[in-house]
């Protein structure tokens, strides 16, 4: 389990990353912190043959706040560096509360934010959280830069809008809204394993206590993070009750997911599954919500 | 019998080496000019190979050579047969298959090795790979137990009949005529799915041939290292004393690293000597997976029959047993089936016949357990279903039916992997049974706290389950003792080595015996050049065969040092003891003189050695077990399950074995531990799925899910002592028994917490999944 033969470059500054992209193209492939690329290369799954390493640009490291009250995340902020920052842990606790799931101890502390986003796989917590959180990507390349909402990033199974030539260079979140709650939850069969399916919540709350909005996105639930529209059509307006969030997690597992089978678990039981999860993360996100006013 | 060290809580000697990386393993052995081998394995399960071109894979930069079948000429043989089908059984159907060091004409399992590729390093050779071209006819895959046996099913070896390698029959009493008299006959099909062994270490070589010397020196990640040099010396057609096998530090074997002669291990030697160069070759995870030998894969059709207060009256077992491509092994697993199924029951009636069938599968061999885990999980189902259908206590039906304490030892009668009928030597069940459900508070949980948890609407459930484990079987081992002019202590004998703490338990019989302190004991194990007469590690046997071998030596070397000392000191040796590194006079301590200070007068420069005598103080000494020596433990269990997503957390774990006596209580536990942790892999995690064309699907970690710190629960262990009669320490083995009745205990145990949702476990591995669709048509039914 060797890779195969590649060239490596190791830039430190954005300018100069781009411009080994912008000259290699389609050959390249950027190396964040290597949790998801390394294997693949190593089972020779993917054969680069130019890798560009991105673990000496400092510069995308941060983590800041921003104007509005949200934040401002940097490509390469470890999983660790966001699980503990404090800014993290009060400005989006459903981020903080999402970053101990992932995977093991070891890879959080050499994984990065922006890896694991361009990555794209539908079954990463963070690919679900920042649609369930309205995050905004920023990609730069030599010709300039362009935002594109989470939503509109993830285009297909491990594929976004990302060009050859291009770096998510950084993902801003904006601020929860008052009288919001939050909830992740997921079943994996060990607790540093992918998940069968999980699903992220966000609710808001109007000042009548009815939902205002409640977005739940699910995970490991289709080619891309599965945002359930329907389910929210449904709660909108309505009070959150015992019948109303059922009634929600059922359309939701039926109707806004589309998950697949393999070895660990049939397309059935995930929707069971997501349907328990629906249900479950509603309801400690309402609480959270009305416990937030 | 008291003792000092024997039976003591010892620190191991190895660990400081192994947790600071100073131990050596196969892959730290560096010798220069050394070339890196990789192999051009099969994707396909079954096909036939049209033809191989290697042309490009020669020609790239930093290969040495490739090597194809054809390439070998003469030298191309399959594996040498290593465990024949017992003899003493009546019409055995024996169709021996071994594994081909290269696939000549036909690939018979995903990952079977095709070509080999020397490099400058492993990166080159591994490119060279890719560059090898191969065109093959892609046949039909045999995957699937039933349909192999089925007329018109392609063949595995297309010079037999059919897929069946192999036919035995077993029986005692007359299950036919108990059945007659029963009042309930349970007739149930269970079905045991494939592992793998996983051993955090991949196997790997490295060969160093010198020309000159004509001396060939493998360091292998193997349990016997004896055999392999035995092959390779039948082999290479050198000298046995020109074949140095070394197996070093193994990072874990559990059966798989036995005495395989896998196709690498006949190659790569075979290939030092034409290129005379130096070879190394270290397996990686996804070749593990493919080319490492696996086990478990049986389908038991059943019958028990009992009397209406819950004696078993008799028990009738057909069943498939898979062996993968080839039967290098024999029948050793499907014998331990047979010899297990009965559990630690008085069963008089019996029939077994098991057909093993050939599949397009990496092949199977003895992994921890070795067919003992399948006969426990039967038996033990079949138990629990019965008590439901009798209306009587689990735990009830199972004392009624145990083998009373004075009926050892117990002709067992059927013939087990040592080609003789099974004896069971001593054993006293109950009172095992009764401390596990003493320590997991079997009534109290079923009279108060499940009530109380139900109540709450928690499903928690329990599982207690007795079992028990035949080991320490035969030939023999041997073991050579000798007391250094340093005073310290030499210990070589042949078995391998893979974590078992060898270097402690072994290092306390000798302490026992010469009374010096157990870190002056040095161990060497499983190094030819050192030992060269045994087998190996495997069958639980280490501690009883090999270590009774230490004390039959060392207990003569004690007899050398009193003779000597005793005229040295002028006292008769009734007089003398052993202590803290000397010999002195019980009653005048210091009158004495050091175990050094006599190795070097045993051993002198001048002056002659007498005839009849020997020079130093050391002895070699066997031993060989009558018969196998047979152990008993009992698990216990409370687990709880959420029921809308079928995910368990297991709550209390209990184990109390009884193993004779105990060598070292913290080693014995860390055998259990992680035999406890294997078995929970193999109830609840490892399941190797193969899709129908034999491809493995899950052939890396991220998909095979062994259990790892987040899902072991903590591990209460408790002893009981009943020695064995069969060698002088009383010792039975135990590497075994943490794994075999951990996939019964959760079947019992979640159908336990499930209980109102009429839940019958007929398998094993479980998962989350398969719970949920198990349960399903009950659910619509209910609806
Ligand atoms: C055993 C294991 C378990 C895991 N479990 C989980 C889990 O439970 N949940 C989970 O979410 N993840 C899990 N992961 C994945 C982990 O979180 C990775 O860190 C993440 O998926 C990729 O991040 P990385 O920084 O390592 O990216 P890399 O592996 O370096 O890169 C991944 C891909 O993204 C591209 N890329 C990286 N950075 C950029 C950028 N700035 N711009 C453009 N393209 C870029 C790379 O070219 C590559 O194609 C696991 C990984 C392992 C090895």
């Amino acid at each position: 389990m060797k890779p195969a033969p590649f060239k490596y470059y190791a830039p430190t500054t954005v300018e100069e990353a781009l411009t080994h992209l912008a000259e290699h193209g389609y050959d390249a492939k950027v190396l964040a912190g290597g949790q998801s690329l390394i294997p693949m290369m190593n089972f020779r799954l993917v054969q680069p043959s130019v890798l560009v390493d991105l673990n000496n640009i400092s510069e995308l490291s941060f983590i800041n706040p921003d104007e509005n009250g949200g934040l401002r995340v940097g490509a390469m902020a470890r999983h660790h560096q966001v699980e503990v920052d404090p800014l993290v842990a009060i400005q989006a606790p459903l981020l903080h509360e999402t970053m101990p799931k992932i995977a093991t101890a070891q890879i959080r502390s050499r994984g990065t934010f922006g890896g694991s986003l361009s990555h794209a796989d539908p079954s990463a917590e963070l690919v679900s959280v920042n649609v369930a959180l309205d995050g905004r990507f920023r990609l730069r390349s030599q010709n300039g830069e362009r935002w594109v909402p989470a939503h509109e990033f993830f285009i297909g199974l491990f594929t976004t809008v990302l060009q050859p030539d291009e770096l998510l260079v950084e993902v801003a979140l904006p601020a929860m809204p008052v009288r919001s709650g939050w909830s992740l939850m997921e079943v994996a069969r060990r607790p540093h394993d992918f998940a069968l399916v999980g699903v992220a919540a966000v609710v808001t709350l109007d000042e009548n206590r009815l939902c205002q909005q409640a977005r739940m996105v699910f995970l490991s639930a289709g080619d891309v993070p599965m945002v359930a529209h329907r389910a929210a059509e449904l709660l909108k307006g309505q009070a959150p009750t015992r019948e109303s969030i059922r009634a929600a997690a059922e359309i939701a597992a039926s109707e806004d997911i589309d998950p697949g089978g393999d070895i660990h678990a049939t397309a059935e039981f995930r929707c069971h599954l997501a349907n328990v999860l629906a249900r479950r993360s509603l309801e400690q996100a309402f609480e959270r919500a009305a416990g937030n006013e | 019998m008291t003792t000092k060290f024997i039976g003591k809580r010892v620190k191991r000697n190895e660990d400081p080496r192994l947790l600071t990386g100073q131990a050596q393993f196969v892959d730290d052995v560096e010798i220069p000019g050394m070339l890196h081998a990789a192999f051009l394995r099969s994707d396909y399960a079954h096909a036939r190979l049209l033809s191989i071109d290697v042309s490009e894979a020669r020609k790239r930069a930093g290969v040495v050579a490739v090597f194809t079948a054809e390439d070998m000429g003469d030298d191309w043989q399959p594996g040498p047969p290593l465990v024949s089908p017992p003899p003493t059984v009546k019409d055995v159907i024996f169709h021996s298959r071994r594994q081909v060091p290269l696939v000549k004409d036909k690939v018979r399992h995903a990952g079977e090795a095709i070509a080999v590729v020397i490099a400058e390093s492993r990166y080159i050779a591994e490119d060279a790979v890719e560059d090898i071209l191969v065109e093959f006819e892609p046949l039909e895959a045999v995957i699937d137990l039933e349909k192999g046996l089925e007329a018109g099913s392609p063949l595995v070896h297309d010079d037999l009949e059919s897929n069946l390698a192999a036919h035995l029959f077993q029986k005692k009493g007359d299950y036919e005529a108990a059945r007659e008299k029963a009042d309930l006959v349970i007739a149930r099909r269970i079905v045991v799915d494939r592992g793998a062994a996983a051993a955090m270490e991949n196997r790997g070589i490295v060969t160093d041939w010198d020309k000159k010397s004509q001396h060939l020196t493998v360091w292998d990640t193997t349990q016997a290292p004896i055999p392999i040099r035995n092959g390779l010396v039948a082999r290479l057609g050198l000298s046995e004393h020109k074949v140095r096998v070394i197996a070093p530090f193994i990072g874990g074997g559990f059966g798989p690293k036995m005495m395989m002669f896998y196709p690498e291990e006949m190659l790569i030697p075979w290939v030092s000597m034409k290129l005379n160069r130096p070879i190394k070759w270290i397996e990686d995870r996804r070749e593990n997976f493919y080319a490492t030998t696996q086990e478990r894969g049986q389908i038991h059709d059943v019958e028990i029959a009992l009397s209406k207060d819950g004696h078993i009256l008799g028990l009738k077992d057909i069943f498939l047993h898979d062996t993968g491509a080839y039967d290098p092994y024999g029948l050793t697993t499907p014998l331990n089936t047979q010899c297990h199924v009965m559990g630690p029951y008085d069963i008089k009636n019996f029939t077994s016949e098991v057909s093993v069938v050939f599949t397009n599968k990496t092949l199977v061999t003895p992994v921890r357990g070795a067919g003992r885990p399948q006969g426990i999980y039967i038996i033990e189902r079949l138990l629990d279903i019965a008590a439901r259908e009798l209306g009587i206590d689990l735990i009830a039906i199972r004392k009624r039916n145990l083998i009373p304490p004075d009926a050892f030892p117990y002709e067992h009668e059927i013939i087990d992997q040592a080609f003789a009928p099974l004896v069971l030597d001593s054993g006293n069940y109950w009172p095992v049974m009764e401390k596990a459900l003493e320590m997991v508070g079997y009534d109290q949980f079923i009279e108060y706290e499940q009530p109380r948890l139900r109540a709450e609407g928690k499903y928690v459930g329990i599982g207690v389950i007795p079992f028990l484990e035949s080991t320490g079987v035969g030939p023999y081992e041997g073991a050579r003792v000798t007391v250094e002019a340093s005073g310290k202590i030499n210990v070589a004998t042949g078995i391998g080595t893979q974590g078992q703490g060898h270097f402690t338990s072994f290092a306390q019989i000798v302490a026992e015996q010469l009374g010096v302190a157990v870190c002056d004991v040095r161990i060497v194990t499983g190094d030819t050049a050192e030992f060269h007469w045994g087998t190996g590690t495997f069958a639980s046997r280490g501690a009883v065969v090999a270590g009774n071998a230490i004390h039959a030596s060392a207990s003569i070397v004690r007899q050398k040092v009193l003779k000597l000392a005793s005229k040295i000191l002028k006292t008769p040796e009734e007089e003398l003891e052993l202590e803290d590194g000397l010999v002195r006079v019980i009653d005048i301590p210091h009158k004495s003189i050091s175990l050094g200070e006599l190795a070097l007068l045993a051993n002198p420069l001048r002056g002659a050695v007498q005839p009849g005598t020997e020079p130093g103080l050391e002895a070699t000494a066997y031993f060989g077990p009558q018969y196998g020596a047979t152990a008993f433990g009992t698990h216990a269990m409370i687990l709880e399950i959420d029921p809308e997503t079928m995910m368990l957390e297991i709550k209390r774990y209990i184990t109390v074995e009884d193993c004779g006596t105990v060598l070292n209580p913290l080693i014995l536990e860390g055998q259990i531990h992680g035999g406890v942790s294997m078995g929970i892999g193999n109830a609840y995690y490892e399941k190797l799925h193969f899709d129908e064309n034999g491809q493995l699907l899950n052939a890396s970690f991220a998909d095979y899910l062994i259990p790892s710190a987040t899902e072991l629960p903590r591990i209460e262990v408790g002893h009981v002592e009943t020695q064995s009669p069969l060698n002088e320490l009383g010792a039975k083995g135990v590497g075994e028994a943490g794994t075999l009745p951990v996939p019964a205990l959760f079947a019992q145990a979640i159908e336990n917490a499930l209980n109102n949702r009429d839940l019958e476990i007929l398998e094993t591995p479980l998962s989350p999944n398969r719970l949920y669709e198990l349960l399903r048509p009950n659910e619509e039914k209910s609806r």
